[in-house]
């Protein structure tokens, strides 16, 4: 049985969002990800699920559904307890090059939060961060666990521009651009790891559930990985977080 | 292959989007309104999701290489065969050669050509739907060839629909959102109350509102977004997101708009009037 008590409620004619208590926990995004795999089984495969955070969304455009009858059916099934289909999840190891060329608010975040660029990109790459959900943009992950020494205010001016594979810092959040869009995150480097790649099968590697680290690599890496990107031979260091 | 010749405003193929990838952030897509492709489909009895061109507000002028069947849907807008006036909702046999142009829109935004088969363009993640994230090339350019395969030998059921007019309809029903229940009464009020203008910020992800409600203090954890979700941000101000709109976001979710209703706020465009209607 789980020990969080959860609310479902409809969400327009083809969706009904399920609901955690209100905060950012590991625990409650492990019950959201294992009560999502354990519906998977249970379900038709025209369900899309979107977890993020305390909230997962079940879309089905293709089939009529009632909702108090599947509602008392999820409820059901949650408060039965999700004993099997626990997904494998990774952490992610990332390579990002942290130079002046890719990192270019290092010299605001000094001013604001104190730290100089050896400091923060120590912080930055000494903890792991949890993947909440991916969205906003194709590849998209909401990562949390920043440590609190890392945390800044978003750019008071947006940039119209912020290049693909940009590493940035914003409030209790860190996180990669996975394509060219505008931004007001703190940008401190740059990954070379494509996020969303539609040459792949699975054009996102990254699951929601995943953890990630980063680790710094030079100028000279950092093109070698551009052009193993292109073509097709770059695979990002992964391990399973069962083992 | 359609030639391309001049590709309009804002020509891009459709079909009903990609389904199975919201978990990766990827929009859904898809025919900003929904009703008028599916009729088209219907006539020339294409599969419901068959790629069609969606049209906005200045059409292109193009070139049939093979011969076809065609069927137009949507707006109101003066279009031509040749010299021949073209009507909605109606199927005409086209023949190697023949020209397709647009003249003045009348009514409505967004106008729909489909042709017998649908266009045959390769998918990207299951659906043909451009997008500037996803697809090679973010809409149709001149000189573009949209592929379909001719046909010269079919006899339609039924040569033409009425359909029910929903280009003048100014009501949008929606249903709660899922933070709803955070609006004051007064805000209540004067969402369901009041006119709203589209803004002429409105493009296939999002349509925002010229006029502002109360503002607000609340703050959510980030959470799954739909087509139709109606966001209030904390000055006020009302963005429903459409077909391309991002599948997370951070604002209160007040509202969601029927399926209905996205086609008819798909139909808008800046300076016309809708009204909300919880259903």
């Amino acid at each position: 049985m789980s020990q969080y008590n959860i609310t479902i409620e409809p969400f327009g004619e083809s969706a009904l969002i399920l609901t955690w208590p209100n905060e950012v926990s590991e625990s409650i995004l492990h019950d959201i990800i294992s009560f999502q795999n354990h519906l998977k089984t249970k379900l038709s495969s025209s369900w899309e699920f979107v977890p993020v955070y305390n909230s997962l969304t079940l879309i089905n455009q293709f089939e009529n559904f009632e909702f108090d009858k599947l509602k008392a059916k999820l409820l059901n099934w949650h408060q039965g307890g999700t004993q099997t289909q626990k997904a494998t999840n990774y952490l992610w190891k990332f390579p990002v090059c942290y130079d002046e060329e890719f990192g270019l608010d290092f010299d605001r975040l000094e001013e604001q939060i104190g730290l100089n660029k050896e400091d923060i990109i120590h912080a930055h790459t000494s903890h792991e961060y949890t993947v909440y959900g991916i969205g906003f943009l194709p590849g998209f992950m909401y990562l949390g666990g920043v440590p609190k020494i890392l945390e800044t205010a978003r750019l008071e001016n947006p940039r119209l521009k912020v290049a693909s594979g940009s590493v940035g810092l914003a409030g209790k959040q860190t996180g990669i651009y996975p394509a060219e869009s505008p931004g007001g995150w703190n940008i401190i480097g740059r990954c070379p790891v494509p996020m969303f790649n539609l040459k792949l099968e699975e054009p996102c590697v990254v699951n929601v559930g995943d953890k990630v680290a980063f680790f710094s690599i030079s100028k000279a890496e950092y093109d070698v990985h551009i052009i193993q990107a292109e073509v097709g031979i770059l695979k990002p260091e992964k391990v399973s977080l069962d083992a | 292959m359609l030639k391309i010749l001049k590709p309009g405003f804002y020509t891009t193929l459709q079909d009903k989007g990609r389904f199975g990838y919201r978990n990766m952030g990827v929009p859904v897509s898809g025919c900003m309104d929904a009703v008028a492709p599916e009729k088209c489909n219907l006539l020339l009895e294409n599969s419901a999701s068959a790629a069609v061109l969606e049209i906005t507000m200045t059409g292109p002028t193009a070139e049939f290489e093979e011969p076809t069947f065609i069927s137009l849907g949507g707006a109101k807008v003066e279009a031509f065969l040749n010299e021949e006036s073209l009507e909605l909702y109606k199927i005409y046999q086209v023949n190697k050669g023949d020209k397709i142009s647009f003249g003045k829109l009348k009514l409505g935004f967004r106008n729909y050509l489909a042709v017998k088969g649908g266009f045959t363009t390769t998918k990207t993640l299951e659906s043909v739907s451009q997008h500037h994230l996803i697809t090679a090339e973010a809409s149709i350019k001149a000189n573009d060839e949209v592929p379909y395969n001719g046909n010269s030998d079919f006899s339609p059921k039924v040569s033409e629909l009425r359909i029910e007019d929903y280009l003048n309809e100014v009501t949008l029903e929606v249903f709660k959102g899922p933070e709803f229940s955070l609006l004051s009464k007064k805000q209540k009020e004067q969402l369901l109350d009041s006119d709203f203008t589209v803004a002429k910020e409105n493009n296939r992800m999002a349509y925002q509102l010229e006029e502002t409600i109360e503002e607000h203090t609340h703050s959510i954890l980030t959470s799954a977004t739909l087509p139709g979700t109606i966001q209030l941000t904390p000055n006020g101000k009302l963005i429903v997101l459409m077909r391309d709109g991002q599948t997370t976001g951070g604002y209160p979710r007040i509202l969601q708009l029927s399926e209905k209703a996205i086609s008819v706020l798909a139909q808008k465009r800046a300076g016309n009037k809708v009204k909300l209607k919880l259903v």
